[in-house]
């Protein structure tokens, strides 16, 4: 039985971050379904993994974990010597290039984007409508965005560095599902950002975690 | 000259998240003030520092960064040695550092975006001239009330965040803690006891006062 457990569905984009790190990793895990419909999530037992009420949690042992960034950097850490490297090798100064974008994902792309798949997506399977303004708005602000992604992957094969790293996968789950409506256009259009998009999205892990949803 | 730069405003939440950290380090350092009322902060000269046009941005020698997050996550493990730790305790023990990390997050997105979003209403909108919005006050207000009853529930079991040290993840809050704790919406800290004694305790450390000069 794998000691590494993942309270979470498929579905979920935080969820989808920790999976892709797992499968980067060739780590053996449970996935363990949390019922939100039924608003498991903000009831005991889920609330002593995350009081938050928020999925995924993981378990690695007697350890308990939340927030998805933070499980997957201890992921890349643990497991350093597993499967494929999150983080790039080197001093203080690369390992603080990767926190920048790290950030950056976090705090720039992230609470804009997200929104957008909020509207594009899930409103749609909660049965509200798309609101086309917030879109037009949020989308403004993403090409901002995407225009600074675009001059640095002009200078850099991935975000951090010259190397795949967490800075990169973690945009993969929302970057996933926008691709899968008309804003795919915005990352389209931006040649650097398109074959950067292409890249991370083709990776063997990254397949794995999108097979499980067709489950 | 070379050595450590910070390009922001004094009195900047994020600016002031790296400031704590330099000063906690006792580390010398310059601060080039970028005038954000002028929007100096996106002019192309700034933008070469942080292509988000944001501030703080960062020089230590010639690494440059930007995201005040990042450089307090560069600034704590590469001095290391000197000042105040802000690490765990077995900075090598990364069961332990995932939890500090894990707090960090949490501060980012549970905690940052409305405790960000109350002090722009009832401090910095008032300083470019516009007012306060209340409803929106009591809204972010009811959701920052919840995370504060999750920070009760770990500060009775703990004397910080993430542990029994203090360390980055309670640093990152002390800015906008301050900037909250001049206005009504201080009730939300004072009324949780175990909050309260942790607010009480970061705020008064030498480093905390300093930024508030």
């Amino acid at each position: 039985m794998a000691s590494i457990k993942v309270h979470g569905v498929p579905m979920s984009t935080a969820t989808m971050r920790v999976l892709a790190a797992l499968y980067e990793k060739e780590l053996e895990f449970e996935l363990i379904p949390v019922d939100m419909r039924a608003g498991a999530h903000k009831q005991e037992p889920f609330l002593s993994l995350n009081p938050f009420g928020q999925i995924p949690a993981l378990q690695d042992g007697d350890l308990t974990l939340f927030e998805s960034r933070a499980i997957t950097e201890y992921i890349g850490d643990e497991y350093s010597e597993k499967g494929e490297k999150l983080m790039c090798p080197g001093c203080n100064k690369v390992k603080a290039l990767t926190k920048v974008w790290l950030n950056v994902e976090g705090q720039q792309f992230d609470p804009i984007a997200s929104k957008i798949a909020f509207e594009r997506i899930f409103k749609g399977m909660f049965g509200m409508t798309t609101d086309p303004a917030a879109v037009q708005e949020l989308e403004g602000k993403l090409v901002r965005v995407l225009d600074i992604y675009e001059a640095r992957l002009s200078k850099s094969e991935f975000l951090a560095c010259d190397c795949f790293t967490l800075a990169d996968l973690h945009h993969l789950p929302v970057i996933h599902y926008l691709m899968g409506t008309d804003s795919k256009a915005l990352f389209e259009s931006r040649p650097k950002v398109c074959e950067w998009v292409k890249k991370i999205t083709a990776r063997p892990a990254w397949a794995k975690v999108v097979d499980l949803q067709k489950q | 000259m070379a050595g450590i730069k910070v390009f922001g405003h004094a009195a900047s939440i994020s600016t002031r998240r790296v400031l704590l950290t330099l000063h906690e380090k006792n580390l010398d350092f310059e601060l080039v003030h970028v005038d954000l009322k002028d929007g100096e902060h996106k002019t192309e000269s700034f933008l070469s520092h942080n292509p988000f046009g944001k501030v703080p941005a960062f020089e230590d020698g010639d690494l440059k960064l930007f995201e005040s997050r990042a450089i307090t996550q560069y600034i704590a493990p590469r001095y290391e040695g000197q000042g105040t730790n802000l690490l765990q305790p077995d900075s090598k023990n990364l069961a332990q550092y995932a939890i500090m990390a894990m707090g960090m997050q949490v501060e980012a997105h549970q905690f940052d975006p409305l405790a960000s979003k109350l002090a722009w209403e009832h401090v910095f909108k008032l300083i470019y001239g516009l007012t306060t919005d209340q409803a929106v006050v009591a809204e972010e207000e009811a959701k920052l009330a919840k995370v504060l009853d999750v920070y009760e529930a770990r500060l009775k079991e703990f004397k910080y965040l993430a542990g029994d040290t203090f360390t980055l993840t309670d640093l990152h809050h002390i800015p906008a803690v301050q900037y909250l704790l001049e206005t009504p919406t201080k009730k939300l800290f004072t009324e949780r006891p175990h909050v309260n004694k942790w607010v009480a305790e970061i705020t008064k450390r030498p480093a905390s006062q300093k930024i508030l000069q």
